[in-house]
């Protein structure tokens, strides 16, 4: 890198400066769009998954009713994953996504049946959900917890409550399962909409994170701490704001997945999703150290895992491979981007 | 003002109005106690230099100016009105801007949203989204006229030298236009023709008359040419307050020297 050389605006950001750029064979250039777009790489794995699954079981697999199942177990994994990324990008965690998801329709319910309107119940839902976000965010900047530890706890007693006030029975039906109108198909009961939410609060998140304010100043937090409060940013503040949002979007997108479902069930534990979903922004090249993120890979792991579990199920391997399989992934999208990261260090050296 | 002599504290409320007074500022962590009762003056349009040994607690003075950390006791005067700043936005509503010795840069941006960090310009109302391109049209102007240069203002701070990050660095704190101005070692990395270039910056702003300047730095050649004024930090208080003209490199050398001798001294006779 040159010392000294004059300000250059005009060089992509995707470029290091002391690169020559003529005669770049393509094979290299290819490598280095790789390197700097992220979410490539789990791109053309789930492209090649989709490929492969759809010789091996041909319609059975690309018929709507296959790939709305693949959407099925990419939605809540998506949902969790996009909000989670926020987090990661603040080297912070949120254990307790997944209870939300699970938890929010449940608030919804009861306070359906306690007799409010659905929109209202779902809007007090939502609030809840927020409350649950806040409480994550306080803990962790004013008691100086570990995010790991409080969301963990959060997590315990969301789940806790819920075993109690259901009464360890199922619930059925949830508001507006049960009817068709254009509100309910919105709201979950169309096949595809738990995934066109998903896709939405993904080019949501993607922009706030991208574009906003509020995005740049969670990299500068996530990427230094202390510089970040030094230059005047009001980090905590700023981590209690990404806790909520990752609250809220758990919640709705928990509440369409209860409508599509139809019921719910006290015994489903929030931590199964979590778990996807923090493996599905590691796919998508997020690193858990902070600075750094993409709400796009996020999404594009979901999709992964989702098509894995709904092809290997069709093509007849029982599920216990699939979480080999997913395994797999993860390490191999994990030390790539290892890679990556030491060729780009190495490319600045030079 | 400037005319002023320089001597010591004035016992009770002084009649100028000081661009920043400290009186009996302390600061402990935890058994630590680093600041003992700091009692400064910074002129209306002044370079003050700040020496002490490592650790002696200069960075931790600037800190407290600048909003960052909070003091445990004494106050800080600002333009004639005492003020406590419990933020670093405070502090910067007060025309107080800071270049910290770790520099406050974030090593995964850019080199325009750093030079903005804190703040941003932003458009679409309460969206609030970034107008990069404002901000890379400023930084772009900017960082011409100060004739600071970068590889590119799309470089992460990551990708940048030690010099030129400090570059970035007096930059962001020089772009916001402050009254006073807060240099924690601006020059500790930099090559000959950068630290050039940020002492005439310095001079340049100081003899606009607008910006009074504290600067802390362990090169004493630097501080000679930029400075009216030196303080001598030791112990946690200012111990030596002198006009630049009346001190000299060897005179603050032998100081700074005799009293770390005087330390040691200590040490051996507390070991014996
Ligand atoms: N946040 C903190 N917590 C505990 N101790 C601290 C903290 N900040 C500073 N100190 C201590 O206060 C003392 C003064 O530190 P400070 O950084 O102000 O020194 P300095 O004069 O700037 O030194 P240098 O010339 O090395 O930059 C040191 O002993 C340091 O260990
Ligand atoms: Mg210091």
């Amino acid at each position: 890198m040159q010392a000294g050389a004059p300000t250059d605006t005009t060089a992509p950001a995707a470029e290091p400066p002391g690169q020559q750029r003529a005669a770049v064979p393509v094979w290299r250039r290819v490598l280095r769009l790789f390197i700097y777009q992220r979410e490539l790489t789990p791109v053309v794995i789930t492209v090649g998954l989709f490929a492969y699954f759809t010789i091996r079981a041909g319609s059975n697999f690309t018929d709507s009713l296959s790939l709305s199942s693949a959407a099925g177990y990419a939605g809540p994994i998506g949902a969790i994953a996009v909000g989670e990324v926020l987090l990661l990008v603040l080297a912070e965690i949120d254990l307790s996504a997944g209870q939300v998801f699970l938890f929010a329709p449940w608030v919804e319910y009861w306070l359906h049946n306690a007799g409010l309107p659905v929109a209202v119940a779902i809007f007090l839902a939502l609030a809840a959900c927020c409350g649950v976000g806040a409480i994550n965010g306080l803990i962790t900047v004013r008691l100086n917890v570990p995010s790991f530890v409080t969301t963990l706890a959060t997590n315990f007693i969301l789940f806790g409550l819920v075993l109690i006030y259901s009464n360890m029975t199922q619930a059925t039906p949830i508001p507006l399962s049960a009817s068709t109108g254009f509100s309910s198909k919105l709201m979950g009961a169309w096949l595809w909409s738990e995934i066109l939410w998903v896709v939405a609060i993904t080019i949501v998140v993607q922009m706030v994170l991208t574009r906003t304010r509020f995005g740049v100043r969670i990299v500068a937090t996530g990427g230094n701490l202390l510089g970040a409060a030094e230059a005047g940013i009001p980090v905590r503040r700023v981590k209690v704001w990404a806790f909520v949002l990752c609250s809220f979007l758990a919640g709705l997108v928990g509440i369409v997945d209860a409508v599509k479902y139809g019921s719910l069930d006290p015994g489903n534990f929030g931590v199964d999703y979590i778990l996807y979903a923090v493996g599905a922004c590691v796919i998508g090249g997020t690193a858990l150290t902070g600075g750094r993120g993409t709400v796009i890979g996020a999404f594009v792991g979901a999709i992964l895992i989702g098509i894995l579990e709904d092809g290997l199920t069709l093509i007849g391997v029982s599920t216990n491979d699939f979480y080999v399989w997913v395994g797999v992934v993860i390490i191999f999208a994990m030390a790539l981007n290892g890679q990556f990261d030491r060729l780009i260090a190495r490319s600045r050296e030079t | 003002m400037s005319t002023q002599p320089a001597e010591p504290m004035p016992p009770g409320p002084s009649s100028v109005e000081h661009a920043l007074e400290v009186r009996g500022l302390t600061k402990r962590f935890g058994a630590l106690v680093v600041l003992r009762g700091i009692d400064l003056v910074l002129r209306q349009g002044e370079v003050l230099g700040l020496v002490g040994d490592n650790g002696a607690g200069k960075s931790t003075l600037v800190k407290i100016l600048c909003g960052f950390q909070q003091q445990d006791g004494g106050e800080v005067i600002v333009g004639g009105e005492p003020v406590r700043f419990h933020s670093v936005q405070a502090a910067r509503a007060h025309g107080i801007e800071t270049v910290y010795q770790d520099l406050a840069l974030i090593p995964q941006l850019p080199v325009y949203l750093n030079l903005f960090l804190g703040h941003e310009l932003t458009k679409l109302g309460p969206l609030r989204f970034l107008d990069k391109q404002a901000m890379r049209k400023l930084a772009r102007q900017y960082l011409d006229e100060i004739k600071v240069r970068v590889p590119s203002l799309e470089a992460e701070a990551e990708q940048l030298s030690g010099g030129q990050r400090q570059a970035v660095a007096v930059a962001r704190a020089v772009r916001a236009a402050p009254k006073i101005l807060l240099l924690d070692e601006p020059l500790a990395a930099m090559g000959a023709r950068e630290s050039r270039l940020i002492i005439d910056l310095v001079k340049d702003l100081a003899s606009s008359g607008r910006v009074s300047i504290i600067v802390i730095d362990h090169n004493y050649a630097h501080l000679f040419e930029l400075c009216d004024r030196i303080n001598v930090m030791q112990g946690g208080r200012i111990t030596t307050d002198q006009p630049v003209h009346e001190t000299s490199l060897e005179g603050l050398t032998e100081l700074m020297v005799s009293n770390f001798r005087r330390e040691l001294d200590d040490l051996s006779n507390a070991g014996a």
